[in-house]
């Protein structure tokens, strides 16, 4: 049996990537994952820029993550320049957090994802079949957007994130306000459990290495340390040793792994590390769904998208309660918590700048993503380097899809290209993103 | 019969394209007015039939002008969206560096990828006919500009600049506060969002038409900042505009 499978911009996903496979009487003679995304170059782009305006500029790398990419940018400027943000400053980055990755998964879930189980080409014609299910997933979406807007003027690009704080730190009725939006999207959020209970899921497992950020205390997506199963616990200053890149010829995005070993990163990696830490009601809809973790089977990072946002939705909550706790001042409308000082995107005080190197390290929606600045003693940027999840993915992805390719050999071609882009869609890649990187020069 | 509308994207990180899709209220009736044919990120369907062309992102490659060429031989309407297929946009920051440096930086080796080429706007390519502004589009600005494609209206961009939406707002001016802004000379349609939450106005949507550069760059010196500050400032968006600073 012979095939020729051109799958030319694979649709619904973010970023524009081929799947090229030959095969000649039932063995692989080719298969390429080929990322032809225009690289961006952002390192070049922020080099010989001043420190405060990394986080608005690499917010660009990605209009989907923009939350995540703000996030670690920011914490790889505050460790450069050796700043502490508050307590109260890290709660909220923790709920903006949440939020997005709620509503990325969201969108891959509704409007990516729900396509291929109605068998329709897009959520356009799902809109006329199903309109009660779109609508719900817009509702969904709107959530995280609102809290966004709530917090940081906007979710494309987020406003009022900044080094040490917010440019305009929230009211306590802005979180009241987000706590009323959190608990009206929670039947929503049920529906969508429900939903994905009936979906069926392929039959396909393949054991790989597991990459995330981990920590005892919590369920990890701001903070922690970089893990796997069968690798030390390693700080995020020591990534390199975690992690190694590579150029591949036919990509434009590099590909990353771990030893020899290809990685996977993003929701099923992250609930293989850190289930134990789940929100009880996230640990429920595992259960719901079939997900019994460690689960080797990627077409399961779909419901394990639903399990996280199921998370992020209590997680937020009980986020909100500290925030109320820690904030000593009557929930009077208005009421606005203390500025904190030096927090002010163009005024950061000329004495906070240093000479420094910083790393700053969070878990995106897709998976675990890196950024590093070196800045001179005028705070200009000298150096940086950013790992982008979906490049983190992109071997695994050739590996699995040579394993499943033997196991459907015997459908007919649609169906072959059919479950290779299910398959490649149900890492979500997000491929615009994955393409700009990776220097790795820095300040002495 | 509802208009045939495509959406293409080039280097760009696709967040104009998903402002679209964050208008979750309103999606639904838009779709019973317009009917998209071709919009990768969204659906699989690739049609050629469009008669108005969205253009997201900066060309910054040679096989991007031919694909772009193309687009633009098949519709009526083509608009560049979004401050990279306005303006260039952050993309233009590159320009900044030699050529010769970039491939090497990313790839450390320089045979891949060649036909990387210096970001160029949309205009510099093809000719448009509209320009929705913005670093991203105010979904809101899309939204009327659709509205005025489906009753025939022209659209019509503000020419005043953001600090008239920013007063009206009532909020405290940074430039008075001793910090930056480049709102004085920034055009409106944003609704001022970013001095909203205390942050400069960085003129993602471009500049009005004519901007007094002079007086800004005057007040932010008084402010501190240095000539090569402000137009570093300048550059964060309008990289390939040209603008008069003063001498």
């Amino acid at each position: 049996m012979s095939h020729d499978i051109h799958l030319h911009h694979i649709t619904r996903i973010e970023g524009h990537g081929n799947i090229v496979l030959n095969i000649r009487e039932g063995r692989i003679e080719e298969l390429r994952l080929e990322i032809v995304e225009s690289p961006r170059f952002f390192e070049v782009m922020v080099k010989g820029r001043h420190i405060t305006e990394a986080p608005h500029i690499t917010s660009r790398i990605c209009g989907i993550c923009a939350i995540s990419h703000t996030s670690a940018s920011v914490k790889a400027c505050e460790a450069a320049l050796g700043i502490t943000p508050s307590e109260t400053v890290v709660l909220l980055r923790k709920v903006l957090l949440n939020a997005e990755t709620l509503q990325s998964h969201i969108l891959h879930l509704y409007l990516l994802v729900a396509p291929d189980f109605f068998r329709v080409g897009s959520v356009i014609p799902l809109a006329k079949t199903h309109p009660d299910i779109v609508k719900r997933g817009l509702r969904l979406k709107k959530t995280a957007n609102e809290i966004c807007r709530i917090l940081v003027g906007r979710h494309v690009h987020p406003i009022g994130m900044t080094i040490g704080g917010f440019t305009k730190m929230p009211t306590q009725k802005d979180l009241q306000e987000v706590r009323k939006v959190l608990e009206a999207a929670i039947p929503d959020m049920e529906e969508t459990v429900r939903l994905f209970e009936g979906l069926e899921i392929p039959e396909f497992n393949r054991e790989t290495r597991y990459c995330s950020l981990h920590d005892e205390g919590e369920y990890a997506l701001y903070d922690g340390t970089l893990y796997s199963k069968d690798t030390p616990l390693t700080e995020v200053t020591q990534y390199r040793e975690f992690i190694t890149e590579e150029v591949i010829e036919y990509s434009t995005a590099k590909h990353v792994r771990s030893g020899d070993n290809s990685i996977m990163v993003g929701a099923l990696a992250r609930l293989n590390n850190n289930h134990a830490h789940l929100s009880p009601e996230a640990k429920e809809t595992a259960a719901r769904l079939s997900l019994s973790l460690p689960c080797t089977n990627p077409f399961m990072n779909n419901a394990a998208q639903v399990v996280e946002s199921v998370h992020c939705i209590y997680d937020s909550l009980r986020l909100l309660d500290l925030l109320f706790e820690n904030t000593p001042l009557p929930p009077s409308s208005g009421t606005e918590f203390k500025h904190l000082s030096g927090t002010e995107f163009n005024s950061v005080p000329p004495k906070i700048i240093r000479a420094g190197l910083g790393v700053g390290v969070v878990e995106a929606p897709r998976g675990t993503l890196y950024h590093e600045y070196g800045v001179d003693e005028r705070g200009m940027i000298q150096s940086v380097n950013c790992i982008i999840p979906t490049a983190q993915n992109l071997a695994n992805i050739e590996k699995d899809i040579r394993a499943i390719v033997p196991m459907i050999l015997g459908l007919p071609k649609e169906e072959i290209e059919r479950t290779l882009e299910m398959l490649t869609r149900a890492y979500d890649p997000c491929i615009s993103c994955s393409t700009h990187f990776l220097e790795v020069k820095f300040v002495e | 019969m509802k208009p045939k509308i495509g959406v293409f994207s080039f280097t760009s990180c696709e967040g104009c394209q998903l402002q679209v899709l964050n208008l979750e209220d309103e999606l639904p009736a838009l779709l019973g007015q317009i009917e998209f044919v071709n919009f990768r990120e969204a659906m699989s369907e690739k049609g050629e039939d469009y008669e108005i062309a969205f253009i997201e992102g900066s060309i910054t490659r040679e096989s991007e002008i031919e694909e772009l060429k193309r687009i633009r031989e098949r519709a009526k309407v083509l608009i560049a969206f979004g401050a990279c297929a306005h303006l260039g946009g952050v993309n233009v920051l590159k320009n900044f560096h030699p050529q010769s440096t970039w491939l090497s930086s990313v790839y450390g080796r320089t045979d891949l990828f060649s036909d990387t080429i210096s970001t160029r706007r949309i205009k510099d390519v093809v000719s448009i006919d509209f320009v929705i502004p913005g670093c991203p589009v105010d979904k809101k600005e899309f939204l009327r500009f659709v509205q005025g494609l489906l009753l025939n209206i022209k659209p019509i961009l503000p020419d005043y600049p953001v600090c008239v939406e920013c007063r009206s707002r009532g909020n405290i001016c940074l430039v008075e506060e001793g910090k930056w802004c480049l709102g004085s000379v920034t055009r409106a349609g944003c609704e001022a969002i970013c001095p909203t939450y205390r942050e400069a106005c960085a003129a993602c949507r471009g500049l009005v038409e004519e901007p007094n550069i002079e007086s800004l760059c005057n007040i932010l010196m008084a402010n501190g900042l240095s000539k090569e500050e402000i137009q570093a400032k300048f550059n964060l968006f309008n990289g390939l505009e040209v603008i008069a600073f003063p001498p």
